[in-house]
């Protein structure tokens, strides 16, 4: 019984806690684009990537 | 070879299929690296930026728009950018093209290397590019600019107030929905114990003490989450009237309160995971439901956004700007490139040119014009530049005209109130009428509270968490699917109402033909001549030439040819003149007049040969109308162009109903009339002229390359050059029916069950949970087999 005591709030913190995320998460916008999101990962982070870098050069002095 | 010598010719990898352009990938028409100066230089611009891994990345889709970088002014883009606080300035975009996750990381990095450039954020489910930068917003077009030559089209986007509210509400429900589920997760694991604990040894006072937690976590979700109900349920009261909403408010808020009462009074059953169980599943019907037809209008919001082409008036100083059509003054002259539609009314002022007015009128042939000659707004500009005068704008114009007629039109339809609304209609009452009786049977026998808990579960039990996921689990299937398939749904009745058609009605030009010439008689077998002509031919833009290129391509550019605008092509050498063009031209009188388009090619001391074109079918119309007539539709063809074109695609697809040269205004009396005999038409059409049309259809379906006063006119509109679309629309249509058919019968079936026992006070919180559970699970089953299935 006294194990009842601590574990519902502690469930129940960590479910609002979840909630919370979710509801800035919305906020925020991060359910704006569902699509676009799943695509993201594949590319990476949009830099000027280091490899080309020498192709710029090489290319402009040419 | 190091990577910079293949800058300026495609890497060989790239070059796989040796004759699609590397950056756009579409055929290369005449050898060459690129087909166009835009791809090459676009090509260039992603390798200089170290971009490369794009063409690596990206799918292209047959039938959207390739990445061909277009020449378009951006400078108005200036006036749409907001300046922001500290000297930062943001504009929002609406890109054409942006279809692949490739896309959006090519355009966000491009951007974002330019130093100025603080945030640049594509949203592919939107097709918007959102830029914020250092700087003013002169800025603008040069930013935007990059996105350009990169090969999307792009154009200003504001944001108009209903999108906004519309994007507001589905986060809204969106976040009821988490406070619902969230709330209805951890009652109903309290609710479990309870059960659990009958068969136990639970204590009364670690049951109360279950249900004041389940109280306290279930009365804010329950104020919170069941927000967009109540506010529906009380428009509908005020209004004298009621809808499906109504009884989930009061199921909702009376098990709520009638099961705060029973925790106060240490009963044994409280309904609070029933409550949210169903706030929870009905939200996910109505959030579905909303964000299907967000889509279908926000796609719409974007071609029709993308359509308008702004036009370019030449000034008293003979300057040109770029102005949007509306803002033209009458007197005002307008230029027109080749290639251009025309975006105004008016008269021709210089030049002298060959005009498209298939998107019109439905005629297949190009007009010539000259000096003098009127013409309208959506004509296409073949052969030559012209100057326009500008005679007509705003409500006096051709357009202004049609769209009245389809105002008349929309007004002339009956309205079908969607089926959900007609049962909601019949049922809501009803419930309440149960819910009261069974109030008042129990009230002589037991004590009120009792007899109210008996009338509340029965609100619960026929609460409509089956019915509420029946319609929109199906409508959001099919939409999905026919999006993926590059069909959108316009009207959100569309497919209920496409399921019941009975009559399909083509229009010709553009519909059931491509729109574009092709040569199919004449003198075929005479090589020598056809090389001749071809070789000539490749001197003018004139269509009829270029159908004649596309037929016998193989064949290099004659040098010296003199091209005499609206006659034809000619050229001079030892022998004489050689000619092609016009029957007049040539100086033929040949007496087989048959009204197809022609072309002559007369030489000295040779007999004249002939070239007949036609407006090509496209490659599935036969196709389409045979399983159209297959599946017991009647198949007619409404044409505005002249009998003998009209009835030789009949002739060729099997049609036997066919009428032409109609008018905009006959092809609409013509609907009706079908209406007027019971009959339920889909109209298919592309044309300004069958925008009337479409709109007094029962439902209406637009290819995506018609003019945009249609695709507003239309229901539905399809992205592909294919007319398969039809036939997949009314399939998918007629299968989602089906599903929505069944799921009501079987939503209809349960409550036929667990009324009676509700009513007899036999249902416990567990029966409640399971059965309600179990009744929108298997719907949501039901519905879900429409995704899969045959194509």
């Amino acid at each position: 019984m006294n194990g009842l005591l601590l574990l519902i709030p502690v469930a129940l913190a960590l479910g609002l806690g979840g909630l919370a995320v979710f509801v800035w998460a919305l906020q925020s916008g991060q359910y704006d684009d569902m699509e676009g999101a799943a695509g993201r990962i594949l590319f990476d982070d949009p830099q000027p990537l280091q490899p080309s870098q020498p192709d710029q050069t090489d290319r402009s002095a040419s | 070879m190091s990577l910079a010598a293949t800058v300026d010719a495609p890497a060989p990898a790239a070059a796989a299929a040796p004759a699609a352009c590397p950056h756009c990938g579409e055929a290369l028409p005449r050898g060459g690296s690129f087909c166009c100066s835009g791809c090459a230089s676009a090509y260039q611009l992603v390798r200089a930026l170290g971009l490369s891994r794009y063409y690596d990345g990206r799918s292209l889709r047959p039938g959207l728009r390739p990445p061909r970088p277009v020449d378009e002014n951006l400078e108005a883009l200036a006036s749409h950018a907001v300046a922001t606080a500290a000297g930062t300035a943001s504009l929002q975009l609406l890109v054409d093209g942006l279809h692949c996750a490739a896309c959006v990381w090519l355009i966000e990095s491009a951007l974002r290397q330019q130093t100025e450039v603080l945030d640049a954020r594509a949203n592919l489910t939107t097709r918007r590019l959102s830029l914020r930068w250092r700087g003013t917003a002169a800025d603008a077009p040069r930013l935007a600019g990059i996105v350009q030559q990169l090969g999307y089209r792009i154009v200003a986007y504001d944001a108009t107030r209903p999108a906004v509210a519309a994007a507001e509400e589905q986060r809204a429900l969106l976040r009821a929905l988490a406070i619902a589920g969230f709330a209805a997760a951890n009652v109903m694991l309290l609710s479990v114990s309870v059960w659990a604990g009958f068969a136990g040894e639970m204590g009364p006072a670690t049951r109360d003490f279950f249900h004041w937690l389940s109280a306290l976590i279930a009365f804010p979700a329950v104020i919170l989450a069941g927000q967009p109900f109540y506010r529906s349920a009380w428009a509908a009261l005020r209004r004298g009237r009621t809808n499906m909403d109504v009884p989930i408010s009061l199921g909702v808020l009376l098990a709520t309160g009638m099961s705060f009462y029973e925790t106060a009074a240490s009963g044994a059953h409280a309904y609070f995971d029933s409550a949210l169980m169903l706030l929870f599943f009905l939200l996910i019907g109505r959030y579905l439901d909303r964000r299907a037809r967000g889509q279908a209008r926000s796609a719409a919001e974007q071609m029709i956004a993308l359509a308008a082409h702004p036009v370019t008036v030449i000034g008293r100083d003979a300057g040109t700007t770029r102005m949007p059509a509306s803002a033209v003054a009458p007197g005002a002259v307008v230029l027109v490139a080749v290639g251009e539609r025309i975006g105004v009314d008016g008269i021709i002022a210089d030049g002298e040119s060959a005009v498209d007015k298939s998107i019109i009128d439905g005629e297949s042939l190009p007009m010539p014009v000259a000096p003098g000659k009127a013409v309208l707004s959506g004509m296409l500009n073949l052969v030559a530049p012209l100057r326009i005068e500008v005679t007509a704008t705003g409500d006096r114009s051709f357009i202004a005209e049609i769209v009245r007629l389809i105002e008349a039109a929309e007004q002339g339809r009956a309205k079908l109130v969607a089926l959900a609304d007609r049962i909601a209609a019949a049922y809501a009452p009803a419930v309440h009428v149960l819910a009261l009786a069974t109030f008042a049977g129990w009230i002589a026998f037991v004590p009120w509270p009792q007899a109210l808990l008996n009338a509340v579960t029965v609100l619960i039990i026929t609460c409509p968490c089956a019915l509420g996921l029946a319609v929109p689990v199906v409508q959001v299937i099919a939409t999905n699917r026919l999006m993926r398939a590059g069909i959108l749904l316009k009207s959100p009745t569309a497919l209920e109402r496409l399921a019941q058609v009975d009559t399909v009605v083509f229009d010709k030009t553009g519909t059931l033909t491509t729109g574009r010439l092709e040569l199919v008689a004449g003198s075929l077998d005479d090589k020598d001549a056809l090389s001749l002509a071809s070789a000539m031919a490749a001197a003018s833009r004139h269509p009829l030439c270029l159908a004649l290129r596309r037929y016998w391509p193989a064949v290099p550019a004659a040098e010296g040819v003199r091209e005499q605008p609206g006659a034809g092509l000619a050229i001079e050498n030892a022998e004489g003149t050689i000619r092609l063009g016009s029957r007049r031209f040539c100086g033929i009188d040949a007496a087989d007049t048959d009204d197809m388009a022609e072309l002559w090619l007369s030489r000295p001391d040779k007999a004249p040969r002939r070239f007949v074109f036609r407006d090509g079918l496209r490659a599935d119309a036969a196709d389409t109308v045979r399983r159209l007539q297959a599946l017991g539709k009647c198949v007619r063809l409404l044409s505005g162009d002249r009998e003998a074109a009209a009835a030789s695609v009949a002739r060729e697809l099997g049609i036997e109903d066919w009428r032409a040269q109609l008018a905009p205004d006959q092809k609409c009396a013509a609907l009706a009339a079908l209406a007027a005999q019971g009959h339920k038409p889909l109209m298919v059409g592309d044309g300004l002229n069958d925008a009337p049309a479409l709109a007094a259809a029962f439902v209406s379906m637009s290819p995506a390359e018609a003019a945009d006063v249609s695709q507003t006119a239309a229901d539905i509109v399809f992205q592909r050059p294919s007319l398969a679309a039809v036939t997949e629309a009314i399939a998918v249509a007629r299968r989602g029916a089906g599903l929505v058919r069944g799921n009501i019968g079987f939503a209809l079936l349960y409550n036929a069950l667990a009324v009676p026992l509700a009513a007899a006070g036999l249902i416990t919180p567990l029966i409640a949970a399971v059965a309600m559970s179990s009744s929108s699970l298997i719907v949501v089953g039901n519905a879900l087999r429409l995704g899969r299935g045959p194509r």
